[in-house]
């Protein structure tokens, strides 16, 4: 039960980002009002943000990785996360022991 | 509130999990939810975590995935009349996505009160966090998550939180641009320059096809 130090300082130095943006559009509604462009530009960073982060992992890792992408996604559309994730989790675990990868 | 409350649990148990298994202790872990508390940051911060962590691609990339919370307490922010200056801003600490949008709901329906919001999101926190540590001690019996696939659990999660975001052809023009920045970044650069590239791409397309929008409308 340690912490490490550069860990800890990780951990606020997120703290301090996430409160940022907790509190900043009371800050902001204060001040200006949020037009049609501003909302889609930040609209549109978190889809983009989680596509960036998964992108090498779905497409350039391995086929194991890619095809358990593409179920994850699939259940996803008729069932809940927990059950989306369950089905990538156990793909990916499958096909990386049949493939030997 | 309580579906969304045991909802929570399986997640956080994963977290914990996965966490423990990028080497992260039971308090590191515990710290990580009770002070930061919002998933998605924590698991791409999961899926970046370096030895030792790197805190400013850490800072950078929670203030990225959480720049929507800026569009929630602006939306939040109007409807909280019966909340007193100091109060509006601890409700916004215990913003997330789930809360927001129960929030959201209940000023459309009834009066959003202090108390209300108080017993749906102050729960929810304490689950959180009970359940990241609960998931860090047990991970340590999970073995190697490569082998179990546990590792994929992070890119899963954001894969069903892609599709959650989802709203038609624009999203789709967002995320191609994106997943092309990001692959190509990864191949070229060091670090995690590849989520910043992928965010930029993305804001990119959905500004110029809001502006064809715009022009063709």
């Amino acid at each position: 039960m340690t912490v490490d130090p550069h860990t800890l300082l990780a951990i606020v130095a997120m703290a301090i980002a996430t409160v940022a943006t907790r509190i900043g559009g009371l800050v902001l509604i204060r001040f200006v009002t949020i037009g049609e462009t501003h909302r889609r530009a930040l609209e549109a960073i978190p889809p983009a943000v989680l596509m960036a982060v998964i992108a090498p992992t779905a497409l350039v890792t391995g086929p194991a990785e890619t095809i358990a992408t593409v179920v994850t996604a699939l259940v996803a559309m008729r069932l809940p996360l927990l059950a989306a994730v369950a089905a990538g989790v156990v793909t990916v675990a499958i096909l990386r022991m049949a493939l030997g990868a | 509130m309580a579906p969304l409350i045991v909802a929570v649990m399986p997640i956080g148990l994963v977290f914990g999990a996965v966490a423990a298994g990028k080497g992260l202790s039971g308090a590191e872990v515990t710290l990580m939810s009770a002070l930061v508390f919002a998933g998605g940051s924590q698991f791409v911060a999961m899926d970046i975590w370096t030895h030792p962590a790197s805190w400013a691609a850490l800072a950078f990339s929670a203030l990225l995935v959480n720049v929507r919370h800026v569009l929630m307490s602006a939306s939040l922010g109007a409807k909280l009349q019966g909340f007193s200056g100091p109060a509006k801003y601890a409700a916004m600490l215990l913003l997330a996505d789930e809360i927001w949008a129960m929030a959201e709901m209940r000023a459309k329906e009834g009066r959003l009160t202090p108390a209300w919001f108080a017993g749906l999101a102050v729960p929810f926190y304490i689950v959180w966090v009970t359940t990241s540590l609960a998931g860090a001690l047990l991970g340590a019996f999970l073995g190697d998550p490569k082998v179990t696939g546990l590792d994929f659990a992070f890119p899963a999660v954001f894969i069903v939180l892609v599709m959650s975001f989802w709203k038609g052809r624009e999203t789709g023009a967002v995320l191609a641009a994106s997943a092309a920045a990001a692959v190509l970044t990864h191949q070229l650069l060091p670090g995690v320059w590849y989520i910043a590239a992928g965010a930029a791409a993305g804001v990119a397309v959905a500004l110029l096809t809001g502006r064809h929008q715009e022009a063709s409308a």
